[in-house]
């Protein structure tokens, strides 16, 4: 039965999974996007998080997507130290196409194995307050199990793209994605400035993990079926375009669910890669992306 | 009823078997050659969840049996290698056990996909072979010399949710519509399609019936097309990740029903009783087994307490109400039917496999010829009474009520879901 | 004699001796063994041609396999074809596959081409899931004959098979890198544009190695219906074939065939006998980390350090 309030209440349930992973794909969008750097590592460093939210939660009884915020400096950190090591054996090399990609890569395992061993295979979840509960608002009901990441995403992404603007760094961080020589005349240090651009795409990341962890329950693997998604977002997006991917994840969102809704769940994935697929064959830069090819 | 006869003559039946591999005094140590039990076992990747705990009540067994006197007198050693939850390494495993390390008996690893790999190798060397939680695995080879445990029996897909029907019957007013919703994967696929059946055969029709695929993230989709369709009963054929996505969903949007569940692999998972407390009252699913009075075979309570202190230790899964009973009786049935081959030639074992009954911890098995339970055992309970989310409750008898099959039966359907 | 007559001549007297020997040494569970270290010795191969020679990173190795394993499974049912002709067949649906992933993406900078052949493994596991006829998520079960031809039993067989294939993936290999296609290859991965820029028709050549690296790779997964008896979408699009292909090439080195073959034969080995001696959870662990270790330090892989020294011996 397709009655209006079902395609409406898909529409709304799309939105806040698109939210989630606009959040998710964020990082990569800022890593991939603007630096050029691959990090196929970035939905296990995700699920890195969620785990050690957990933990944290676990422990000291906070809100998850408070101890997300408390996570997101220390993750900073690493993404800078990560950045320096990939600069120095791989960037400055010029071998970021092959050697790089494996680097990630094994990261990526290295990370989810390391997850296994320490946790074990089992799920990992965090009780909140007002997981279970809706907020509903006439025929459409919004599950705060969802909203509330939505919306710390949304939060998060508001404060990326002010900061982008309006800050020094952020401008420069937007510049060298354009133009590092052009940085250099400026007497700026690319290098530092990149840096501090992958510190903050991990630390997108360390929020996205506490997101993740409201909306489901996380267990290692769970990376796998992030990382094509926010693969197929960024370059539906396009390459470089911000805002972009939060519309591409937004439309990814609600596309998954409509064809959820209306054909069932069978096809979503297919759905949602066919379209990256077509998109690489008709328009490669994607929806907002300049010539990027 | 079978169960009670059973309690009372296995003991019996015990005491003779002491006797006569102990040759007359009973804890006897056993002396010789140790006899060499092979198998592969996942004890990584994806289904390392049910593979551990299974080795962990094999080994149990190990122990048991060598304080016993061990088997034909001789002490038991078990061999398992990881085959990593990848059917690929499964017949390698099984060629260095038999070829190489020249294992006595074999034992199957837990699961169709790690099963059905093995059958060529031992089949073509002939020896007995009992699986663990296998589906169907038999129907293309049809290996004289296998058996398998799992209560599903050799009519899963059309028998499998009889009993959900079944106990639905007894709700007032008597349901007229169902919706059936399942992860697209082996087991659960049989599951709906015995759903499909069995609505057929009591006049219920189906008004929902999808399959989502695994990594679906956002179930409120298909909770809420459930929801308009507004059915009287809801079935649900799920894995851990999705049940408890599911259930969630359920709770959130406020899907109502007559009754709810189904072929629900989770709630029977520790982790996941813990995550769901008091969400799981009046939930009907599917289960091997539960701690009711009813099901107390003999051996039961001490396997269990002893499972509970190892598993603790080991920091698997903690329960122990799924794979491990399961497991722990795969090799209960090899020990009985070795011994009543009196010998390890394994034409003899396979035999003894198919001819008369073996007791076990759950309860008592007989075999069919291509070795599945000659009568399916799909239990049916419903969670009451469950307050909280500690684990304590869950060992207590009257939180998981027996609906189905009657033999079992330890308790009365409460209406409605969710439970008010 | 020329260079590639010696190549040849090597690879037919390894191919005798090695069935010879793992007959006189009556284990099946050789057989066995060998079947699935030849099998990464293939995988890694083909991945190779795309990667070392081009320049070009594939991430859906697990796709191409599985295509080949399902393109088996598929004519076995309709057409009850032999294995051979399926291993036939199996190359050819999975050097369309390659053709068509390259056409659709090849035009775009290299890293396109990964995105695109990570999203065509979930879009084909999709689709073979969704499909009864090949099983389903379900999966397919196929029976073994007793034995074939002249060889004792059927696992001796599966050996001998991928042992053809393997070293006729050497050969293919060692092939392009002599032939013109090899050398072209090189300038794309030097320098794409200045070879655009020179003439060479890069679209076609890029196009040439990733069909001939995904037959390569179909023709690896054809028999695995035959060798593991049951096959799941789960087990024929595993992540590990991905892994494992691209590990065991970095770490033995992408400048000729030797790297893969020197990678595979290492990993593989360590990994079987980890998986019948110690407990292998780590065992991922140790080829993602050993992975990282060798891209960091020493890029070229271990024939990059094997020649390194030599080169070192030249000049003392």
């Amino acid at each position: 039965m397709l009655d209006s309030f079902l395609i409406a209440n898909a529409v709304t349930s799309g939105l806040l999974l698109g939210c989630l992973y606009a959040i998710a794909s964020m990082g990569l969008a800022v890593s991939f996007g603007m630096l050029d750097v691959v990090n196929i590592a970035h939905p296990a460093m995700m699920v890195l998080a969620s785990f050690l939210i957990a933990v944290i939660c676990a422990a000291s009884g906070l809100d998850p997507l408070l101890a997300a915020v408390l996570l997101a400096p220390p993750f900073g950190l690493l993404g800078a130290g990560l950045y320096r090591v990939y600069y120095i054996f791989f960037e400055r090399r010029g071998q970021e196409a092959m050697q790089g990609l494996a680097f990630f890569f094994g990261l990526m395992i290295v990370i989810e194995v390391a997850l296994i061993l320490v946790w074990g295979g089992d799920q990992r979840w965090v009780e909140t307050a007002y997981g279970g509960h809706s907020l509903n608002l006439g025929p459409i009901g919004l599950p705060l199990r969802m909203l509330f990441p939505a919306l710390m995403a949304l939060a998060a992404i508001a404060v990326l793209f002010v900061w982008l603007r309006r800050s020094f760094t952020g401008r420069a961080v937007a510049a060298v994605a354009q133009d590092r020589e052009a940085l250099r005349f400026m007497a700026i240090n690319p290098i530092r400035i990149k840096t501090i651009a992958f510190g903050l795409s991990i630390a997108l990341a360390a929020i996205a993990g506490g997101c993740l962890i409201v909306v489901q329950p996380v267990d290692a693997h769970s990376g796998h079926i992030y990382l094509g998604r926010v693969l197929a977002v960024v370059i539906l997006a396009g390459l470089g375009s911000l805002p972009g991917t939060l519309i591409a994840a937004l439309i990814f969102g609600v596309i998954e669910n409509l064809t959820a809704t209306i054909f069932g769940p069978a096809w979503s994935p297919a759905v949602a890669f066919g379209l990256l697929l077509v998109m690489l064959a008709f328009r490669p830069q994607g929806m907002f992306g300049g010539a990027h090819g | 009823m079978t169960g009670i006869l059973a309690r009372h003559s296995f003991g019996a039946l015990a005491s003779a078997l002491m006797l006569l591999t102990s040759g007359g005094t009973l804890a006897q140590t056993p002396s010789g050659e140790p006899i060499r039990i092979g198998g592969s076992m996942s004890l990584s990747g994806g289904l390392a969840g049910s593979g551990r705990p299974s080795q962990l009540a094999q080994q149990i067994w190990v122990e048991d049996i060598n304080a016993r006197g061990g088997l034909l007198g001789r002490p038991v050693e078990l061999i398992q290698y990881d085959d990593q939850s990848a059917g690929a390494n499964v017949p390698g495993i099984y060629t260095k056990l038999i070829d190489v390390d020249k294992v006595d008996l074999v034992i199957s690893g837990y699961g169709t996909a790690i099963i059905a790999p093995a059958m060529p190798v031992v089949m073509q060397r002939g020896m007995a072979f009992i699986a663990l939680l296998g589906s169907g695995t038999n129907e293309m080879f049809r290996y004289p010399l296998a058996a398998n445990i799992s209560p599903v029996g050799p009519t899963m897909s059309e028998d499998f949710s009889k009993g959900f029907f079944t106990v639905a019957q007894g709700l007032d007013p008597v349901p007229k519509t169902v919706a059936i919703a399942g992860l697209d994967s082996d087991f659960s696929n049989r599951a709906m399609e015995s759903a499909r059946e069995q609505a057929r055969l009591f006049n219920i029709e189906v008004v929902y019936d999808r399959s989502y695929p695994p990594g679906t993230v956002d179930f409120s989709p298909i909770v809420r097309s459930i929801q308009s369709a507004k059915p009287d009963l809801v079935f649900f054929a799920s894995y851990p990740p999705d049940s408890v996505a599911l259930l969630k969903a359920v709770q959130e949007l406020g899907l109502e029903a007559q009754m709810l569940g189904g072929g629900m692999i989770g709630p029977q998972v520790t982790a996941i009783k813990a995550q769901l407390g008091a969400q799981l009252n009046n939930l009907v699913t599917w289960d091997v087994y539960a701690p009711e009075p009813t099901m107390d075979f003999p051996g039961t309570t001490e396997f269990l307490e002893r499972y509970r202190e190892v598993a603790a230790k080991q920091g698997a899964e903690t329960l122990g109400l799924y794979a491990p009973p399961l497991a722990y009786a795969q090799v209960q049935v090899l020990e009985q039917a070795v011994t009543r081959a009196g010998s390890l030639e394994q034409a003899a074992i396979g035999a003894e496999l198919h001819k008369g009954s073996f007791q076990t911890v759950i309860g008592e098995l007989t075999f069919d010829e291509l070795g599945e339970w000659a009568e399916e055992r799909n239990l049916w309970v419903q969670y009451q009474g469950i307050e909280g989310n500690e684990l304590e409750q869950f060992k207590l008898p009257g939180r998981q009520v027996i609906l189905y099959p009657e033999i079992y039966k330890s308790g009365e359907l409460r209406t409605g879901f969710p439970a008010k | 004699m020329s260079r590639v007559m010696y190549l040849h001549i090597g690879l037919v007297v390894a191919a005798v001796a090695m069935i010879l020997g793992l007959r006189l040494l009556g284990n099946e569970y050789a057989w066995y063994m060998g079947y699935i270290i030849l099998q990464y010795v293939l995988l890694a191969v083909s991945w190779n041609i795309l990667a070392g020679y081009a320049g070009y990173v594939n991430f859906g190795t697990a796709a191409f396999f599985a295509a080949g394993a399902y393109t088996t499974i598929l004519l076995g049912k309709w057409l009850g074809l032999d294995l051979l002709l399926c291993v036939l067949a199996a190359g050819v649906v999975s050097g369309l596959l390659g053709l068509g992933m390259g056409w659709l993406t090849l035009r775009l900078r290299g890293v396109y081409f990964s995105i695109a052949t990570l999203s065509l493994a979930v879009v084909l596991q999709t689709l073979v899931v969704n499909w009864p006829y090949a099983g389903g998520s379900s999966g397919v079960y196929t029976l073994r004959p007793q034995d074939y031809l002249v060889f004792g039993n059927f696992s001796e067989f599966l050996f001998v098979l991928m042992l053809v294939l393997a070293f006729s993936g050497i050969a293919v290999a060692a092939w392009i890198e002599r032939s013109r296609l090899g050398l072209g290859l090189t300038t794309i991965r030097d320098d794409e544009r200045a070879a655009a820029a020179a003439g060479v028709p890069t679209l076609r050549l890029k196009l040439a190695a990733t069909t001939i690296s995904g037959a390569l790779m179909g023709m690896a997964g054809a028999p695995l219906p035959y060798y593991a008896s049951y096959l799941n979408p789960e087990a024929a699009f595993s992540l590990n074939y991905t892994i494992n292909a691209m590990a065991m090439t970095l770490i033995g080195g992408t400048q000729s065939w030797v790297g893969p073959v020197i990678g595979a034969v290492l990993l593989g080995t360590l990994q079987q006998g980890a998986t019948v001696t110690i407990s292998s959870a780590a065992n991922l662990l140790i080829v993602g980390g050993v992975m990282i270790l060798f891209v960091t330090l020493a890029p070229k892989g271990i024939l990059g350090l094997i020649r390194a020294r030599r080169r070192k011996g030249d000049r003392a």
